[in-house]
């Protein structure tokens, strides 16, 4: 965004010593801001459909006296006058809605302190000269896409002294390149670092891929195909188990889709490992109960040995926290490679199916973790390790538990990082790093 | 709030042919009982401004949370210099779109009324929370509200002056059963009983004796077979119906969808322009409008927030196609007649073309009659999975409770009820439409597109409805 910037940090730290300064004797406080200055331009026909800044900062105030508790969130103007009045308003409001509310046996937040900074400048396009390089990039292209870049800013303050800080500034551009049949090769840039030539080289090397779109598609009968998940296709799937299949609470209340992994009653082969990796740096080591987070071994050698419990489900299952979010999603999930180079996963796949991108998953049957969804973007039929034809795109509905234990045959040996892309409401940080896999079949349905 | 808005303004400067300020304040209170304790309470408070431009034939926008005079000049200068500067590559010569200097004011249903306070909510949520400990194969069990109060105020530089004032209430039950390794959760109206207005609506979701209710059906289906497998005459009840609306209708006639605006993230559809006119969507059964003049439901307003005034219009009528979802700026686009459906989920995104309360008009059957005349069928309720290809045309939907109908009786109870289907020809099966008894108000706010990407409230009316020979399909590997 192209104007004086609002220092968020010193601003959060006018308005948490504030909070704390105006806390009553047996109150803490707990803060949380999330804020962001970013840039959105969206694509259609090698045009510009949209552009736009957006500038926010909300702050979660948690009032905590004794075993009673209460959360307000507002947004933020970035202004220290109007912003102090409406914390202190806010304070009363907190105050006197724990009147109505009794002790909370659930209730846990961290009393240590403690201090983590991350701050990371990125080198980003300003968004005119944007426009005007990815137009000339495009011409000629049925080119539609998204670019959102900027600053995102996660912090934390605790009465008890503890604060952290997460500011990052990057980018994430994802473009969709369409043949005259309404095919279409997708890609993503993503980074802290934007550079022309290597945007450039991208379009151009996904505008060559169309070329496979020439050929007439394969037509598939539902059944069971030999399949190679590409990175951004793994991310759907492991995607859909990140959202709940390691959350604690989940897991108690058997809403999990990973509750016989975790109970122990079947296992995914033994390749299979997948960890909640804070060393990635995606995401903010610190939760919004004041705890820092670790990095949590979810599976190892295809067992369940792990799961992600919140505060608030340590206090009330029994457990130990790990620092997880209070909705105990994993944020920063990390699986292990295997053996097989990317160069030569056309000639393991034999002959089969290559999915680029997964499309709508969602789940089936809960209990035996089976998914559906769509294949989207570069799908392609694959003979003798070399592509064929297009494949328009297929339902499937299959278990991750068979797709991830009995028919896992290669793992790519490079995973990829995958950086959240994710703007509900504010652009997110977090991501995924996953390799590519070999599966001996895939159930397509129609 | 116009007024304040509107003093601010008067000291606004830029030489942009076009600009509009939308100023949204939304509050929010969330109450929950779970497993008979009180979660603790949250509320919010969440305003800022959005500030578009039209420019030399560019367009763009600012959204600031800093709604100062000085805030909003900011954002105001922002969007001027950045809609001249992307002028020459816009794909819409903004020059030539008509923008919509409407005047008025909206405010929901009985929104004067107080609402309980705190305690008499949580005392309510008690009672059902309580109502559902059924046992130890009752696993968690959750009642809730959320109450939400939000006042948009809308100006532009041709006279445009609109506010409006909504309330909402959701209110939900979930409750989950679990033995023997598997797990069955029921919900009130599928977690979508969504509407603007008062306390009446709990009445309407039927709320009081919901957890009980729940509670036994949940351990029903924990004892109950999957459902089977092959085709079967599919009853659907109004709370899984406003999401076989929504997905297969709703999505796949929003005109910047068929535009091709979200063809790298939501997808594009089935449905092109040439279709509209002429096209068979459905049998003659199938009535289906855009209405954002009824009372009470979910995204009922009077102006969208391009500022174009609301009304209700037929999109299919006795199953011909005839109106896309979109508002003035893709009417322009395409030269079709549409609707006002322009809308944002908030002040920080910009309006889009949107589902608001898009409602299947009621027919003449009775629930008994329709029952009465399957012979091997399913009814299905409450939606709990769902999945569409990029074109809106390929489906698989579950649902949280099924019923077999054999021989016109409604007969076992079974679990993990899913079905499939292909949009262009699922609809056309359609035959019975439920009358005026079977008829429901729903809606939900979770409605996502869009790049950024938004979820707005949307609002779904129904009655039960009946298709014919469709592949349904239960649980297990």
């Amino acid at each position: 965004m192209n104007r004086t910037s609002i220092d968020w940090d010193r601003h959060f730290t006018v308005l948490a010593d504030e909070i704390v300064r105006l806390r009553e004797p047996g109150e803490e406080i707990l803060c949380s801001l999330s804020a962001e200055q970013s840039d959105f331009i969206r694509f259609n026909s090698a045009k510009v459909r949209q552009i736009g800044a957006v500038q926010q900062g909300r702050l979660t105030v948690r009032l905590i006296s004794g075993e009673r508790h209460a959360y307000a969130t507002l947004t933020l103007t970035g202004s220290t006058e109007p912003d102090l009045a409406e914390v202190a308003r806010t304070l009363l409001i907190l105050r006197d809605s724990l009147r109505d509310t009794g002790d909370d046996p659930h209730l846990l937040f961290d009393r240590s302190s403690w201090q983590r900074t991350t701050f990371r400048t990125g080198r980003l396009p300003h968004a005119d000269a944007l426009v005007r390089t990815v137009v000339e990039c495009a011409t000629g292209l049925d080119f539609v896409g998204f670019y959102a870049g900027g600053t995102i800013i996660e912090g934390f303050a605790s009465s008890t002294g503890s604060r952290g800080w997460y500011q990052v500034s990057n980018f994430n551009f994802s473009w969709s390149l369409y043949d005259p049949n309404g095919r279409a090769i997708k890609t993503s840039y993503a980074g802290d670092d934007w550079d022309d030539a290597l945007f450039a080289r991208k379009v151009e090397e996904a505008a060559k891929r169309l070329e496979y779109f020439a050929k007439a598609p394969k037509v598939l009968t539902p059944g069971q195909y030999r399949t190679y998940f590409a990175p951004a296709a793994m991310n759907e799937l492991i995607g859909m188990i990140a959202y709940r299949g390691f959350s604690a609470r989940e897991q108690a209340a058997g809403r999990s889709p990973l509750c016989k992994l975790n109970s122990g009653a079947l296992n995914l082969d033994q390749r299979v490992s997948l960890t909640e990796d804070l060393d990635l740096g995606l995401t903010p080591a610190f939760n919004e109960d004041g705890y820092l987070r670790e990095s949590v071994s979810l599976l190892t050698q295809g067992r369940g040995v792990g799961q992600l419990t919140s505060a608030r489900s340590a206090r009330e299952y029994g457990l130990q926290t790990n620092g997880a979010h209070a909705h105990e999603m994993a944020t920063s999930l990390a699986m292990a490679g295997g053996e097989l180079p990317e160069a030569e996963v056309l000639a393991a796949l034999g002959t089969g199916l290559y999915v680029g991108n997964l499309w709508y998953l969602n789940v089936s049957d809960r209990t035996q973790c089976r998914l559906t969804g769509m294949t989207r973007f570069a799908t392609f039929w694959v003979e003798d390790g070399q592509i064929c034809s297009p494949v328009d795109a297929m339902r499937f509905d299959d278990s991750l538990y068979r797709l991830l234990g009995s028919e896992v045959e290669h793992l790519t040996d490079t995973p990829e990082l995958l950086l959240e892309d994710s703007t509900w409401g504010q652009r997110r940080t977090g991501g995924m790093k996953l390799p590519g896999m070999i599966a001996r079949s895939f159930a397509l349905t129609s | 709030m116009l007024d304040i808005l509107k003093r601010i303004a008067a000291n606004l400067s830029t030489d942009a042919h076009f600009w509009s300020i939308r100023l949204v304040d939304e509050t929010t209170q969330d109450h929950e009982v779970r497993n008979d304790v009180v979660q603790p309470f949250r509320t919010g408070r969440d305003r800022g401004a959005m500030v578009i431009v039209h420019s030399d034939g560019g367009a763009a926008y600012a959204a600031t949370s800093d709604v100062s005079p000085a805030g909003l000049q900011a954002a105001l200068d922002i969007a001027t210099a950045r809609a001249r500067a992307s002028a020459a590559y816009s794909l819409i010569n903004f020059a030539a779109v008509p923008v919509m200097p409407g005047r008025g004011e909206y405010a929901s249903a009985s929104i004067g009324v107080d609402l309980p306070e705190r305690a008499a909510w949580l005392d309510m949520l008690g009672r059902e929370c309580a109502g559902a400990a059924l046992g130890e194969k009752i696993v968690e069990r959750a009642a809730s509200v959320q109450i939400g109060q939000s006042t948009h105020s809308y100006l532009s530089s041709d006279g445009a002056q609109i506010e409006q004032r909504f309330r909402f209430l959701m209110p939900n039950v979930r409750v989950t059963a679990h033995a023997d390794g598997d797990t069955q959760v029921r919900s009130l109206a599928g977690s979508h009983a969504l509407q603007q207005g008062g306390i009446d609506i709990l009445e309407h979701m039927e709320f009081s004796g919901a957890g009980r209710r729940l509670a036994e059906e949940a351990l029903q289906l924990l004892a109950a077979p999957n459902c089977p497998t092959g085709m079967r005459d599919l009853l659907l009840m109004p709370d899984q119906m406003i999401l076989q609306i929504h997905e297969s209708i709703g999505h796949p006639l929003e005109l910047d969808r068929i535009l091709g605006d979200e063809r790298n993230f939501a997808g594009w559809s089935f449905v092109t322009p040439d279709m509209f006119g002429s096209y068979r969507y459905g049998s003659e059964l199938l009535n289906v409008t855009f209405d954002p003049e009824a009372v009470g439901e979910a995204a009922s307003y009077a102006f969208d927030d391009d500022g174009t005034r609301a009304e209700k219009q037929h999109l299919i009528r006795n199953g011909m196609l005839e109106r896309p979802l979109g508002g003035a700026l893709s009417q322009a686009r395409s030269g079709m007649a549409g609707v006002a459906n322009s809308r944002a989920s908030s002040w920080n995104r910009a309006p889009i073309d949107r589902m608001a309360n898009l409602n299947i008009e009621p027919g003449t059957s009775s629930l008994a009659e329709m029952i009465g005349g399957i012979e091997q069928g399913i009814l299905m309720r409450s939606n709990v999975s769902w999945s569409i290809d990029d074109l809106r045309n390929k489906f698989q939907f579950g649902c949280e409770f099924g019923q077999l109908i054999e021989n016109g009786q409604l007969t076992e109870v079974v679990k993990n009820p899913n079905y499939r289907g292909i949009s262009a020809s699922f609809w056309r099966s359609l035959a019975a439409v439920g009358d005026a008894s079977t008829f429901r108000t729903l809606g939900t706010p979770y409605c996502g597109k869009g790049e950024p990407t938004q979820v707005v409230r949307v609002g779904h009316a129904a009655p039960a409805c009946v298709f014919k020979a469709v592949e349904v399909f239960g649980g297990g590997v």
